[in-house]
């Protein structure tokens, strides 16, 4: 299986969540089959938050869900706190739930219109059976509170009568619920207004602290990734092109696709000096990727090497990984 | 929506700024005369081009579109049928609009599409839209809406649903079309790098209400609303140092069926005082054309 290389593990760090050369792949018209994600290797420290980036259909959202088993893989092997998730029978996989949780884009739609808050946030817990009925309201309670919500004006209160951005901490505060270790969050503030996608980052962050999570984070936006993230992981097309501490990925991004993201943010600042783009073209399909280095066809530094050999992770200075035949 | 004043200069780009339900949508629909109807209440002037059209009935303020207006908008499958070819629905609105015949309408699309740099042209009128990427289509409706040369394109989030690096082309092309063809546009988005970037003139609304105008370097180097320096501070920038706390505007907009007294940014404006508790601020020009709406500006009168 031709993976996009493991050089960045770090087995020796005791890992919490440690996945390698993860393929899921999908039916798609006819006999073809897309492979939304294609041999991907990262682990996860605890306290780290592994910030997941790139452009719309690259496979995050596949990868956030494939590694906590919601969806099938077809190859590779996931493991939490040292067992294989992808080998395990359903019912230990089971067991294994409350530890693993995982958020959405789209906060209003993830929550069950007919119930109250206090049930959405409750439901996990009674599932679990955790607690007696007054030790969970009283939990409940606790965390509304802890995401910056007046417990006793929402608990009884449906999801449609709050905006967006309280959705989504209904939706903190019910995953958390269980105390999970470990946090997947698929684009949790890309359906927010700015100022709102503030406080949910804050939000986030304090959460992180205060419970000692260890963290996911799924986004296109790579400004809204600086923020939050330890490490970033960049993919195009289902594989992996960059992986470096966010200060380093922005300062220096060695792999073209990172590049042309970085340079493609419009800056607040209109006397800062104008970039034209940096690559033209949209990525290709999915179902029929290109050979060699999947970036090369929009890639300006594309040599024929590139269309030939898959370029595999590399380290090109510490804790800086980059995937490509021709670094910047 | 209430007391918006806005002037786009023939060929200039006018930035509208605003959140979720700050009206900007609602603006740029009214500008154009497509709300009309049995829920709407509107009153003022709309001018084009000299011409009052405010008042006029729907189906007159459809002769301006076209030449004179076009808009474009966040989701392009809006403004194309998905049950036609690209080809045939260019080709007819430059029959419809400019009366071309068949065979001339049918050229003048390829050329369209290749000044909207659609790679192929050729094989690009032959597909469905369902066939095309979200840019791809984008740039189908922007050859579509400057067809007839319009003077004032509206432009609705046209890149919002886009990638980063779509985003940027677009915009560029978006940039070299209205300086190549003269025209003006009108761009409303949520973005103020997309605005710092592509606009000469900003107007930022919020909660329906204009609160902000002046030149876009302007507005940028010295901001006199206290609800444009926070929106400005809330954007994650790339020079701020990770795994920090982020400026935050804390609290919502307001609720648009129960306004409260007062200036609508006073519960969240970190300068408030008792006066804009009670008060709606008027719109205040100052001395260098600089138009806000607050009582203590950040920077004073002047
Ligand atoms: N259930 C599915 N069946 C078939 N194809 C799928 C399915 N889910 C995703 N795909 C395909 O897999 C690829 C990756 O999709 P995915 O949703 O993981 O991307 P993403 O990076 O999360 O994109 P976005 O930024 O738009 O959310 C895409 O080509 C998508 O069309
Ligand atoms: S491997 Fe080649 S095509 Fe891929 S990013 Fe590097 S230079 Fe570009
Ligand atoms: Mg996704």
């Amino acid at each position: 299986m031709a993976g996009s290389g493991k050089a960045h593990l770090r087995p020796s760090s005791d890992p919490i969540l440690s996945v390698e050369d993860l393929v899921v792949e999908f039916k798609a018209a006819g006999r073809e089959s897309i492979k939304a994600v294609s041999g991907i290797s990262f682990d996860l420290i605890r306290g780290e938050t592994l910030a997941v980036v790139g452009e719309s259909g690259c496979g995050k959202s596949t990868l956030g869900k494939a590694i906590l088993r919601l969806i099938p893989s077809s190859g590779g092997s996931v493991s939490f706190e040292g067992r294989d998730l992808l080998a395990l029978p359903d019912d230990e996989l089971r067991q294994m739930r409350p530890a693993m949780q995982m958020i959405f884009q789209d906060p209003v739609s993830s929550l069950d219109p007919r119930f109250s808050v206090a049930r959405l946030v409750e439901e996990p817990l009674a599932i679990w059976a955790r607690g007696t009925v007054e030790e969970r309201s009283k939990r409940v309670d606790e965390l509304l509170e802890a995401v910056g919500l007046d417990a006793h004006l929402v608990r009884d209160r449906k999801p449609y009568e709050f905006s967006g951005g309280q959705c989504q901490r209904i939706s903190i505060a019910r995953s958390l619920a269980l105390e999970p270790m470990l946090l997947v969050c698929d684009e949790p503030v890309s359906a927010l207004d700015v100022s709102v996608q503030a406080q949910i980052l804050n939000l986030l962050q304090d959460m992180k602290e205060r419970y000692g999570l260890t963290m996911v984070f799924i986004s296109h936006d790579l400004a809204v990734v600086k923020a939050v993230s330890t490490r970033i992981m960049v993919m195009y097309l289902g594989k992996v092109c960059e992986v470096a501490g966010p200060d380093t990925i922005y300062a220096q991004p060695r792999h073209h696709y990172t590049h042309a993201l970085v340079s493609s943010i419009p800056l607040p600042d209109p006397n800062a000096p104008r970039v034209r783009t940096a690559i033209e073209g949209e990525p290709p399909s999915p179902a029929n990727p290109p050979s060699g280095c999947r970036f090369r066809t929009r890639c300006p530094a594309a040599t024929d090497e590139c269309a030939v050999e898959e370029p595999q992770l590399t380290e090109v200075a510490p804790g800086h990984f980059v995937a490509c035949h021709h670094p910047r | 929506m209430r007391g918006v004043d806005i002037d786009v200069q023939a060929a200039s780009s006018m930035g509208i700024v605003g959140e979720s339900g700050s009206g900007k949508t609602v603006m740029c629909r009214a500008a154009m005369g497509l709300l009309r109807g049995g829920n709407v209440r509107s009153s003022g002037s709309v001018v084009f081009d000299g011409d009052e059209i405010g008042n006029l009935p729907s189906a007159d303020v459809r002769k301006y579109f076209g030449t004179g207006m076009a808009m474009i908008f966040q989701d392009p499958m809006t403004a194309l049928n998905p049950v036609r070819r690209i080809g045939s629905q260019l080709a007819e609105s430059l029959v419809i609009r400019l009366g071309m015949n068949k065979k001339a309408a049918r050229d003048r699309a390829a050329e369209l599409l290749a000044l909207v740099r659609i790679p192929d042209p050729e094989a690009t009128l032959r597909k469905f839209p369902g066939q095309l990427s979200g840019g791809m289509r984008q740039r189908v409706v922007i050859a579509t809406a400057i067809a007839c040369k319009p003077k004032l394109l509206f432009a609705d989030e046209p890149t919002t649903a886009l990638d980063v690096t779509v985003q940027a082309q677009i915009l560029e092309l978006l940039s070299d079309l209205r300086r190549d063809l003269n025209m003006a546009m009108a761009l409303v988005t949520h973005d103020l790098g997309v605005v710092a970037n592509h606009t000469d003139y900003v107007t930022v609304l919020y909660a329906g209400l204009v609160v902000e105008q002046a030149p876009t370097t302007k507005l940028f180097t010295s901001m006199r609303m206290p609800y444009t320096e926070a929106l400005l501070k809330s954007i994650p920038r790339l020079d701020q140092p990770s795994g920090g706390r982020m400026p935050m505007i804390g609290g919502r907009l307001p609720d648009p069926t129960n306004p409260e007294p007062g200036c609508p940014f006073a519960p969240r404006c970190p300068y408030v005082q008792d006066r804009c508790r009670s008060e709606v601020p008027p719109l205040t020009t100052a001395a260098d054309g600089h138009v806000y709406r607050c009582f203590y500006p950040i920077g004073g009168h002047g």
